[in-house]
């Protein structure tokens, strides 16, 4: 052993060198673990886009779908329900929608395609309860909406939030598209996004 | 000392090499070619109609060989998913394993991995394999399976097609089910030839430096 | 960099960072001449690595209940799942054969004579837990040969001969090694009661075990040293500092040399992967592409590779001699791994390296490799007449190496004159 005449500079390089592509090969060995954790093949056909018919959907109605584990809910607007949207929105939150809570087609008055068919997401943007359909006006609604049981949270009949409740956003409008007049394809834009 | 470890290689040849052989001569390579799109298109369709209403694969998902083959999920849907109405379902079919017990002494097995069980020559011989023989309770039977329980379902084809359009027809099949083995063989090589090349070029940095620090060892 | 000193300082109080450091790394001097064949004491720590890691990533989305669909889960439906697989199913045989080569090391120069008996003791012990291992982790995926495998080698322990466990309830069976089978299984047959035991054994417990081992067999080592291919012991030459003359630090210079060892086997490793994971056969084999059918039995039942020596040896033993044929097979296989335990004892060859015993150590020695080699090709073959023969033979010579050569041979053979230092080193 002797350390006469090292060449330290080119030690540093050639660790420096076989370090940096190291790092580089072992980040890339990490890409196969961390991109297992996403959705598999099997998950995300589970939670592939989801067919509602709404031809038999009455005036005043609300129909309950499955979307990936969520409850989806298509309502079908009357035409005093949707009057009573412009009504309410001094008390709102958010009456323009400005969040971004819906796609950029359900960002209007009506927050939907269709204005009558009502297209949301049914778990409560406070803390994931599903809200109560009020049809009818109540106490609390006095133009019908949805309640939250759990803390209290109201939406008016566009999922738009009041003001003083916990829930700070918007119910949340799915991607979603009119495959023919009576279906809907909820969690795809393959169909018609264009009333 | 490095002549003692040529003897001990040497004597080992032998065994190694019965080791590494040991393939069946009896069978005919089977024209397998998992790049050939048209030639695995042409097999699923194959499979599809001849196969499918018997034998599952129930590991491969639709959505998957459409994408694989390059076939349109809209035809794939159309024409060859007749159980369900989902592009990432898998490829299940419609029987019932018992009523299939009874009808032909065993359960048709699934197929998505009989080309590895097997080996895709084998599968290949025993589809052109099929002979005619009376004393069978379908009137068939089978080279490299003798006595099988399958029918000969190509029967129709084999009469109306030459013998080298039939044997092409069923290399087809057989190059499907070695894809439906195992889809992610073309990346899997592909990926190979990446970290091969990668692993070479860190080789050389970690050789310099090594190099360099063993100057130091007299 | 003050900061960093000063953190470095705080732990260092209260933590010996600094001297485990040095002690294992910096200022443990390892001999200057290894070879080739000592790269595989950190391969087997890459491999050790590549398993862990690999396997704790298929626990995910694994599920034991559900074997073999769950395998094609992981190899179809998660996203580099198969990479994930493969890496862990082809690990196993790589943690075999840098284990085996790594123990062949220490057969040829001596490494488990005194004073690294417990080197050894505690590497058998990492063996034989890397056989429970590899054996339980073959039957998870729940194939036609993982289904069989299991039985014949859980069906063993029926041929316990004696009533060695009076604890266990025979229930109705007639002796107790069917009542132990039973237990193993936790079944009348091989069912989701034994896979959801072998599981938590593969996952939890047997790899607890093995990291502990691995840790000892490494203390111990640097408790006494490494051996050399030259079988000298380095410490008996020290220089005026106390630092033996043919050591060097075992940081950076063979950390630096094990590098470019490791992206080799790396290659070799990314090679089968990529291109052969099933290793025509020998890897992953083809009968267990089937789902486990307690009606079918393949062809030919075989062991994985790593285990055909054992395999057989018990096949080979069929003598019926005051208990059966089956006992005496497992008694055969027993010994044969744990005659290796007695290794350090029962070489008593006063030369410790192969390079300086004399022509009978080198011969007998490169026929015991062959044996081994021979042996376990015939494990995973049909047992055919010749096959028979030759395994009985291999077996014979296999104990005989162990119990006659080994203590006795140096006293037929005239050894070369053992240098005081070591030779070579670049």
């Amino acid at each position: 052993m002797s350390n006469d005449g090292v060449n330290t500079s080119r030690r540093t390089f050639l660790i420096g060198l076989t370090s940096a592509i190291g790092a580089a090969g072992a980040v890339g060995l990490a890409v196969p673990f961390v991109k297992s954790w996403l959705p598999s093949a099997k998950a995300e056909n589970a939670g592939a886009p989801v067919q509602v018919d709404i031809s038999k959907l009455e005036l005043g109605q609300r129909v309950v779908q499955e979307w990936r584990g969520q409850p989806v809910w298509v309502v079908n607007r009357t035409d005093k329900m949707l009057e009573g949207l412009s009504q309410i929105e001094g008390s709102l939150r958010d009456p323009n929608s400005e969040e971004d809570q819906q796609p950029p087609y359900a960002k209007n008055q009506w927050r939907s395609i269709k204005k009558e068919y009502l297209v949301l997401i049914g778990t409560c943007t406070h803390l994931g309860c599903s809200p109560l359909y009020e049809q009818e006006p109540t106490v609390q609604l006095d133009h019908g909406g949805f309640f939250c049981p759990c803390h209290g949270s109201m939406f008016d009949l566009a999922g738009r939030v009041y003001q003083g409740v916990p829930a700070p956003t918007n119910l949340v409008v799915p991607p979603h598209s009119y495959l023919s007049e009576s279906v809907i394809i909820v969690g795809s834009e393959e169909g018609e996004t264009q009333a | 000392m490095k002549k003692f470890f040529a003897a001990i290689l040497f004597s080992c040849l032998p065994v190694l090499a019965v080791a590494a052989g040991g393939h069946d001569a009896e069978y005919e390579k089977a024209p397998v070619n998992l790049q050939d799109k048209v030639s695995l298109q042409n097999g699923a369709k194959l499979f599809v109609n001849y196969c499918m209403g018997c034998h599952s694969l129930e590991y491969l998902r639709y959505g998957r060989m459409a994408d694989d083959l390059g076939i349109p999920d809209e035809l794939v849907l159309k024409y060859m998913n007749f159980t369900s109405d989902k592009i990432g379902d898998p490829m299940q079919n419609a029987m019932d394993k018992d009523d299939a017990k009874k009808w032909f002494g065993t359960a048709p097995p699934d197929l998505t991995l009989e080309a590895r069980l097997r080996d895709p020559d084998w599968l290949y011989s025993y589809l052109i394999g099929f002979y005619e023989d009376e004393s069978r309770p379908f009137g068939y039977n089978n080279k490299v399976f003798p006595n099988v329980g399958m029918p000969h379902v190509m029967a129709g084809m084999q009469e109306a097609v030459d013998e080298e359009e039939f044997k092409a027809a069923m290399g087809d099949i057989t190059n499907f089910l070695t894809y439906a083995a195992e889809p992610i063989a073309p990346t899997r090589e592909r990926i190979g030839v990446y970290v091969l090349v990668f692993l070479a070029i860190l080789l050389v940095p970690a050789y310099l430096l090594k190099k360099e620090y063993w100057k130091d060892v007299h | 960099m003050r900061v960093v000193n000063g953190l470095i300082d705080w732990v260092d109080a209260r933590l010996p960072v600094v001297n485990t450091y040095k002690k294992h790394m910096s200022e443990y001097y390892a001999p200057k001449n290894f070879n080739f064949w000592y790269y595989f004491g950190v391969l087997s720590m890459v491999v050790l690595v590549n398993q862990l890691l690999t396997g704790i990533w298929l626990t995910m989305f694994f599920s034991p209940s559900q074997g073999f669909e769950s395998v094609e889960y992981i190899m179809r439906d998660v996203q580099w799942g198969w990479l994930i697989r493969y890496m862990h199913a082809v690990g196993a045989s790589a943690f075999f054969a840098v284990v085996y080569i790594h123990m062949f090391r220490g057969l040829m120069y001596g490494s488990y004579k005194p004073p690294r008996e417990l080197v050894w003791i505690f590497g058998m012990l990492i063996y034989v837990a890397l056989m429970a291992e590899g054996f339980l982790g073959y039957v998870l995926p729940w194939g036609n040969m993982s289904y069989w495998g299991a039985q014949v080698i859980i069906s063993l322990a029926g041929a316990i001969p004696f009533d060695v466990l009076p604890f266990i309830d025979a229930n109705d069976a007639k002796e107790i090694g069917e009542a132990l089978t039973t237990w193993v299984r936790g079944d009348y047959l091989l069912s989701t009661a034994t896979v959801n035991k072998f599981f938590a054994l593969h996952v939890v417990a047997i790899p607890l075990v093995l990291v502990a081992l691995v840790f000892l067999h490494i203390l111990a080592l640097h408790e006494v040293g490494s051996n050399n291919p030259d079988g000298v012991e380095i410490k008996k030459n020290k220089d005026e500092n106390g630092i033996p003359k043919d050591g060097i630090p075992f940081h950076p210079y063979y950390t630096v040399k094990d590098l470019p060892g490791v992206i080799i086997f790396m290659m070799v490793f990314a090679v089968v992967i990529f291109y052969f994971p099933t290793g025509g056969g020998y890897l992953i084999e083809k009968p267990n592409f089937a789902p486990a059918d307690p009606l079918k039995t393949p062809d030919h039942i075989a062991p994985v590779w790593y285990y055909g020596p054992y395999y057989a040896m018990l096949r080979a033993t069929t003598i019926d001699w005051f208990i059966s044929s089956k006992a005496w097979g497992l008694i055969a296989m027993g010994g044969a791994i744990a005659i290796l335990f007695l290794l350090p004892w029962l070489d008593r060859h006063p030369v410790k390296s192969i390079r300086y015993k004399g022509l009978l150590s080198k011969i007998t020695l490169a026929l015991f490799v062959v044996d081994f080699l021979i042996l376990g090709y015939l494990g995973t073959q049909p047992a055919t007449g010749l096959a028979k023969t030759v395994a009985q033979i291999g077996t014979v010579y296999y104990f005989l190496f162990f119990i006659v050569i080994l203590p006795f041979g140096h006293r037929f053979e005239k050894s070369k004159p053992v240098p005081e230092r070591v030779t070579g080193g670049h």
